[in-house]
């Protein structure tokens, strides 16, 4: 007993230290964001001061004449991520439903890991098999298909290259299906059992109760799940840099190369000599992060209702 | 009554079969990739490719020995930056801010900082490392690496040490035990292999990031062991490569894509595994 | 209440009122625990016997938002004093919990765990008293070869004896149990239950019990709990067999609860 006293205050000072030290590195992550959007915002001075709201709205993009105008890189950013959310939604609630409602419990566990692992996959990996295997496949078979077929809209006009926005979002939308799917298919489990086994109840079917009662009672997490899925699609870059082609010319179609903010910083931060130019670039670079930040921020507030609650035991 | 009974059954079955095809859908294409990467890449396979350094531009043979090198260098360098400061403010999540608004502040930035886009944190380490020093580095690289798997390791650190069930920690206080000591000598214990594989996912995930390294470790054609210099890397490699003119450029970053590829999925599939281990037993 | 008695007071709770927050869970509870007996308290779900016993080792004060009034003295000490050690404290009561609670480390270690707490580090020290808390807790034959297997391994009712062979290692003044037999089996409880007579000769021991007639069987003194009050607390031969309290009646007789 005596020896306790002695190692009392060790062990107080110990407390003291570890909690500290621990907290500090808490704290850390709260500094750390702060510490982006300051960064950010000051090295990108210069470019607000030079061209104002200019940056956002004009289309002319010129390092030689040092005018930047963001609105391409904008646009290809707004426009990728939808197409991307337009192909991934439906996918991943249909996987979502899969992997709850309709496959056997011993293939449910391989399904659910081989699309996890999909998440798993470099971005790089995807922009360069989407370069060198799928835009070939697209460019031989399925954009001159569009073309003929539904060329009477501005969006398919153009010339099958098999890169450019379309292609470029159906890659981001493969790359986004798990981590939607596995967002909406955990708010599916939160779905109460009593709640389908009342309409079970009614007779209504497999595809009835689905419909009417959990995909309504999961709404907002499935919008969370959505807007997510348009967080990670807005700030993808390595894919996208491979596949949209890289061009600052704003064009309707879909078929015909453009640009993303993240492709233009991939390709042109590296090659920015001038103070100008580069503060230009950074300033891209906090329009996205501020954007996806938004965005996250939102996904994450409608998504919250549905976290599991753990379990603490009683106080 | 008949014939809308049956309509809603085939309804029903019609709806059920588009799920699986959404299935089937994700899972072709994760095969589809697979296959190409592995039959692209494994021809790139030689002693060279492992031990050279690469040749010329427009010169067939050598390897990419220095940007697997520069890839362990700069991971390797990340993850002692990033994971004891990510498992100490996922302890700080844990143990001790658990209804704290301050926790739920540091919670609510990791969920968004996971997800940030990466090439934001490697134009903010480019801003504070890169340019006032003026030159890339590994040291840079590995910091903007360290960053993007920081709120990962934080949120699977905590999630594991919260498995550990309060009465436990509650025992070993009740024996007199200082926090600090019921957290280090029984909680960490408890959650030992789940922090492991929520790391190694981490250290996967980092791997293969490209966007953060383009403007923080850059490139280099050679050996490279001063981490204060520009170093080479597998995913930089591989773009430098994928985007070039040249077939023998397009193999290697075919090779390294291989490599890349069935590295993190070998970690994915071993920490499932590690972890389904756990919560069988 | 009962004088006639040649124990002393141990612990001696005069007035407690205890808030989760603004929620009010302990009133005005005044009891006082006999040296060397053991103090069994009963009661419904929810009544407040769980709460009370955590009060005695201060375990509310890992979550934030519990607050005391009252006191509870110890050995002539306030332990609900702000400035008091609570590590030293814990020490001196141990705990033995509703479900075993084993850490992630082998027989052996986990009632070295608190030794070295107190500075035990010497091997043959150690393996000496490591032994003897588990012969006390007559586990010693059972799991003499297996000190190195993982505590995980053993079975409910062993990990349970373990958990106790833990508190008493580190020889305490009064041991603490919230329903320590709730999760076992029947035989299991029964050497538990042997052990507390045991224990009782070395120990004060406060013990939470859904089960009335292990109260009878294992105690001296009973309180009966409801409501977050304390209706009545008297010998536990009294209080089965001429209850002054109606509901204590009515709840042992089991017309409610």
């Amino acid at each position: 007993m005596m020896r306790i006293l002695d190692r009392h205050k060790r062990d107080r000072f110990a407390d003291f230290l570890f909690k500290g030290v621990s907290s500090f590195f808490a704290l850390l992550i709260i500094v750390l964001m702060l510490f982006l959007f300051v960064v950010l915002a000051i090295e990108s001075a210069p470019a607000i001061k030079a061209f104002g709201f200019k940056f956002i709205y004009s289309t002319d993009w010129n390092p030689v004449r040092a005018s930047f105008g963001a609105l391409p890189a904008i646009y290809g950013t707004i426009v990728l991520s939808a197409i991307a959310i337009v192909i991934a939604v439906p996918v991943s609630i249909g996987i979502a439903v899969f992997l709850t409602e309709m496959a056997p419990k011993k293939i449910r566990g391989p399904v659910g890991a081989a699309i996890e692992l999909l998440a798993s996959i470099p971005s790089i990996i995807y922009g360069m098999w989407g370069l060198f295997v799928f835009a070939p496949f697209l460019s031989a078979y399925v954009e001159p298909f569009l073309i003929e077929n539904f060329g009477f809209l501005p969006l398919f006009r153009g010339t099958p290259l098999g890169i450019g926005m379309l292609p470029a979002g159906f890659i981001l939308a493969i790359m986004i299906i798990p981590f939607i799917s596995s967002v909406i298919r955990d708010v599916f489990l939160m779905v109460p059992p009593m709640l389908k086994e009342s309409g079970y109840g009614m007779g209504a079917t497999k595809f009835e109760v689905i419909w009417n009662i959990v995909i309504p009672f999961a709404r907002s997490g499935i919008m969370g799940a959505v807007i997510l899925g348009l967080g990670r699609a807005l700030g993808e870059t390595m894919a996208v840099t491979f596949m949209i082609g890289n061009s600052h010319d704003l064009s309707i179609s879909l078929l015909d190369p453009a640009t993303s903010i993240s492709a233009t910083l991939a390709n042109e931060f590296t090659e920015a000599v001038d103070d100008i130019y580069l503060s230009g670039l950074v300033e891209l670079g906090l329009i996205l992060f501020a954007i996806t930040f938004v965005v996250l921020a939102l996904s994450k507030l409608m998504t919250m209702r549905f976290a599991p609650q753990k379990g603490r035991g009683k106080a | 009554m008949s014939k809308r009974y049956l309509m809603r059954r085939v309804f029903n079955c019609a709806a059920l079969s588009g799920s699986l095809l959404c299935a089937v859908f994700g899972i072709f294409f994760l095969f589809w990739i697979l296959k190409d990467v592995f039959s692209s890449g494994i021809g790139a396979m030689d002693m060279a490719f492992f031990t050279e350094l690469p040749s010329p531009p427009g010169v067939a043979g050598g390897g990419l020995a220095n940007a697997i090198w520069g890839t362990v260098l700069i991971t390797g360098m990340a993850t002692v930056i990033g994971v004891p400061a990510g498992i100490l403010a996922g302890t700080y999540l844990s143990e001790y801010g658990r209804k704290k608004r301050f926790a739920s502040v540091v919670r609510f930035l990791c969920d968004i900082l996971v997800s940030a886009p990466s090439i934001v944190i490697g134009i903010f380490v480019y801003a504070v490392l890169v340019k006032p020093f003026k030159g890339f580095s590994a040291v840079a690289g590995a910091l903007a690496l360290a960053i993007i798997m920081l709120p990962v390791v934080v949120r699977t650190a905590e999630e594991m040490l919260k498995l550990v069930p309060d009465a436990t920690r509650e025992a070993a206080l009740a024996l007199g035990a200082p926090h600090w000591k019921v957290t280090l000598q029984v909680v960490y214990r408890g959650a030992f292999r789940g922090i492991i594989t929520g790391v190694m996912l981490a250290v996967a995930r980092i791997s293969g990031e490209t966007a953060p390294l383009l403007f923080t470790s850059f490139n280099n054609a050679f050996w490279n062991s001063n981490i204060t210099e520009p170093t080479a890397s597998l995913t930089v490699t591989i773009f430098n490569y994928a985007m070039g003119p040249y077939d023998d450029w397009h193999a290697k970053a075919w090779g390294g894509a291989f490599i890349i590829t069935f590295t993190v999925l070998f970690i994915n599939i071993l920490s499932r595994l590690l972890l389904r281990g756990r919560t069988g037993s | 209440m009962n004088d006639n008695n040649n124990h002393n007071d141990k612990i001696i709770i005069k007035g407690l009122n205890f808030y989760y927050g603004s929620k009010q869970a302990l009133y005005n509870v005044t009891i006082a625990v006999k040296e060397n007996e053991v103090t069994a308290l009963i009661g419904p779900s929810g009544c407040g016997k769980t709460t009370f016993l955590r009060c005695l080792n201060r375990m509310h004060d890992l979550y934030a938002g519990n607050r005391y009034e009252g006191e509870i003295i110890l050995d002539n000490a306030n332990i609900l004093d702000k400035g008091l050690d609570l590590i030293k404290l814990r020490s001196k009561i141990g705990m033995v919990f509703q479900k075993p609670t084993p850490f992630p480390m082998s027989v052996f270690d986990n009632i070295a765990f608190g030794l070295k707490l107190n500075g035990i580090s010497k091997k043959s020290e150690l393996a000496a008293l490591v032994e003897k808390a588990l012969k006390d807790s007559a586990l010693w034959d059972e799991i003499k070869d297996r000190l190195n297997e993982s505590a995980l391994s053993l079975s409910g009712g062993q990990q349970q004896r373990l958990c106790i062979a833990r508190a008493i290692a580190v020889q305490p003044d009064v041991i603490l149990m919230d329903e320590p037999c709730s999760a076992l089996d029947p035989v299991a409880t029964a050497k538990i239950e042997d052990m507390m007579t045991e224990l009782k000769r070395n120990y004060t021991v406060v013990i939470v019990t859904h089960n009335m007639q292990q109260a009878a069987r294992v105690s001296e003194w009973t309180g009966f709990f409801m409501m977050g009050e304390v209706k009545e607390f008297d010998k536990t031969q009294k209080i089965f067999t001429t209850p002054s309290n109606q509901m204590t009646e009515d709840y042992i007789t089991g017309r409610f609860g």
